[in-house]
């Protein structure tokens, strides 16, 4: 990877716990020093971080794409902190409870200055376990937030009961089946669960399906790190490929959420690159305002390279990586996640590009 | 350029600093070097000072003055030779600021805007979003504020809401033509707008691979050089501005320009470049002269001649610095 500096975005609805666990980050022996750009100064504030005020100021981009919002003062505040660099290892965001993710994830994408300086490591949500179930149903904001993420820390879990514990996770892998997802108490995670993650780094998305079924959503196991990497050999028994919507995730009930969806289409084989190409462009150009985030690893006919691609709305961000191992089947596999998404018009667009 | 091309490089004396090298510049005969850990350097020989606790974020000047806003929320006029004045002492990053007519002085921090006439007036006005750039009109009292969607044109003595010049997208820095007739700015967009002001009449300046943070007039007034190509973009500002005339563009290069500054007597540019480079362009024959080249490789961040023209100055990003003497 580049030198570039890794930035961290952490969201969470008021009062699911973001200040505690930018208060962990910014305590843990890590020898790491940060810079901290949060919206109001709070308890926090360490002697070799530096802390930023910033203001939220979100924006229409003038380029004809009307959901390229980004983060006007964001764009200022890093601007300023790159001439200083040197001074930190890192930046953590940390957002209003009721910001939606997106513009500061395309900040990272649409700021030429921005992207050639920094990069976006992952979205963290916090989410509180008593109280997300009520908010997913009155608060928009925050479906938003659990929908984008990369990680979810679902936090005060001591205020649960088990089978209520249980409803709100089903609720949480309704909206969104592929972020990581750890279970918490006072944020109490290491810092390699939520930083340096590599959820934007196309060289590290190594494969898509529903974190659940990995090993774990291993609550306390930080050891398994791996296991986010492994990749399915033939010898694999994981019955992922094409899962449908009606088995038991691992023992969750199984929701619906009216609002918010994923949709995941696999090919069993390989893509016409000249038909996926515009084809994804076009989703995205009509549907992008509804579509929070997708991913796909392609494999392309007569290509040795997996293509591999994320998007944020609108904004699209794909290359080819390295070959497909001899032993990995060529498969081809996107997943959406959005609002009111078109599930049979995605599927019949994408299995028409198969090659 | 080519290699054959004639050189100032020996007159160079190279200087270094610690940090980014966020201006460079002239007081009477000193040398002035501001970096962004809130180094200020005033004449070779004198002991640096830090006048805000930390970082220095915002920095202009004129002739006998420097004005400095940091990260601390406080304003500095600085002059040779003396000891620094707090201007003033607010909440949050003073991120732009300006230098007025007669010891006027402009500064923001997110959403305030302030303006301190020479007697120490001072005049706030709130925005409904960010200013980003600040300038003022070379004659009378004056600010132009560049922000979302538009610039604001404000007469801080009046109490008057400001005369808004709506255009839509992100404006960053702020500059006026010295005939005070023409209002530009630059956008998020990768190009620059301006306002004619005799009859609103806008002016869209694009094509740019990048954002343009560096414009400079002519002493003339009759260009304005830009920064944000692999050549400086210079607009024709003659008659009613550079609506459907092309630019011209000086010292074309594999690498961005970053920097640009004009000869304060003569229509020569200095150009700074992404890879360290700094040549000056004689703009009515395009003779190009070389004054580094490349250096540490680090990209010019900052660019300036002195009053008379005869000593130029520039600064890059990893805190090295040169100085040219031309020869008389």
């Amino acid at each position: 990877m580049s030198d570039k500096i890794p930035v961290t975005v952490l969201t969470g609805y008021l009062g699911a716990g973001k200040t505690t666990l930018l208060n962990r980050i910014l305590t843990e022996p890590h020898g790491k020093k940060f810079a901290v750009i949060v919206n109001e100064f709070g308890e926090i504030g360490i002697d070799n971080d530096l802390v930023v005020g910033a203001d939220e100021e979100v924006f229409e981009m003038n380029n004809g794409c009307i959901c390229c919002t980004v983060r006007g003062d964001l764009i200022r505040i890093i601007e300023n902190l790159m001439k200083r660099k040197g001074r930190f290892d890192a930046i953590l965001v940390e957002t209003t409870g009721l910001a939606d993710p997106a513009p500061v994830a395309q900040t990272f994408f649409v700021d030429q200055d921005v992207g050639e300086k920094t990069r976006l490591d992952a979205v963290v949500t916090v989410a509180d376990a008593k109280w997300l179930k009520d908010r997913l149903k009155d608060a928009p904001e925050a479906k938003n937030q659990i929908a984008f993420a990369d990680v979810i820390l679902l936090n005060k879990t001591d205020l649960v009961s088990p089978a209520e514990l249980r409803e709100v996770e089903a609720r949480i892998r309704a909206i969104n089946p592929y972020a990581v997802l750890h279970k918490t108490q006072k944020c109490a995670v290491p810092l390699d669960a939520v930083l340096n993650r590599g959820a934007f780094d196309l060289e590290r998305i190594l494969e898509i399906e529903p974190a659940f079924l990995k090993t774990g959503d291993h609550d306390h196991d930080h050891n398994h790190d791996h296991h986010h990497d492994h990749e399915c050999g033939p010898g694999c028994t994981h019955e992922h490929h094409d899962h449908g919507h009606d088995h038991d995730h691992g023992g969750l009930k199984h929701y619906h959420d009216e609002d918010m969806q994923s949709v995941s289409i696999a090919i069993d084989g390989e893509v016409d690159p000249e038909k996926f190409m515009p084809w994804i462009n076009d989703v995205v150009q009509l549907e992008g305002i509804n579509i929070l985030r997708s991913k796909g690893i392609l494999a392309f006919k007569e290509e040795p390279k997996r293509f591999v691609f994320q998007g944020v709305h609108m904004i699209l961000d794909g290359d080819l990586q390295r070959d497909w191992k001899p032993d990995e089947k060529r498969v081809s596999r996107i997943v959406f996640i959005g609002r009111n998404l078109k599930d049979d018009e995605l599927r019949k667009g994408f299995l028409a590009c198969a090659a | 350029m080519s290699l054959a091309a004639p050189s100032l490089t020996d007159r160079v004396t190279s200087l270094a600093f610690d940090a980014h090298i966020l201006h460079a510049g002239f007081l009477g005969s000193d040398m002035v070097v501001v970096t962004s850990e809130g180094i200020v350097q005033i004449g070779r020989e004198n002991p640096p000072f830090r006048p805000h606790g930390d970082a220095i974020l915002s920095v202009v000047q004129d002739q006998k003055r420097l004005l400095t806003g940091g990260d601390d929320g406080a304003v500095f006029e600085i002059r040779a030779g003396k000891t620094p004045v707090e201007i003033a002492r607010g909440k949050g990053w003073v991120d732009t600021i300006a230098s007025g007519p007669d010891g006027a002085i402009a500064w923001s921090a997110g959403r305030q805007v302030f303006s301190r006439d020479a007697k120490g007036n001072l005049r706030t006005l709130a925005l409904d979003s960010s200013a980003r750039g600040l300038a003022f009109f070379p004659k009378g009292y004056r600010l132009a504020i560049a922000q979302n969607g538009g610039a604001l044109l404000w007469f801080p003595n009046m109490s008057a809401t400001p005369e808004k010049l709506e255009w839509k997208g992100s404006h960053l820095d702020c500059t006026v033509s010295s005939d005070g007739r023409f209002v530009i700015t630059s956008m998020q967009e990768n190009q620059l707008h301006g306002w004619r002001l005799a009859d609103k009449g806008h002016m869209r300046m694009s094509g740019y691979p990048a954002k343009i943070r560096c414009m400079s007039w002519s002493y003339d007034g009759m260009w304005l050089a830009t920064s944000g190509a692999e050549a400086a973009i210079v607009w024709p500002f003659a008659k009613d501005g550079p609506m459907g005339k092309p630019p011209r563009e000086c010292g074309a290069r594999p690498a961005r320009v970053t920097k640009v500054a004009f000869h304060p007597k003569a229509l020569v540019l200095a150009i700074g470049y992404a890879d360290g480079w700094v040549l000056l362009v004689r703009l009515t024959d395009a003779q190009e002269l070389l004054v580094r080249a490349g250096g540490d490789g680090s990209p010019i961040s900052a660019l300036a001649w002195d009053a008379e023209g005869r000593r130029l100055i520039f600064g890059a990003e990893s805190g090295a610095a040169g100085l040219l003497d031309l020869p008389v």
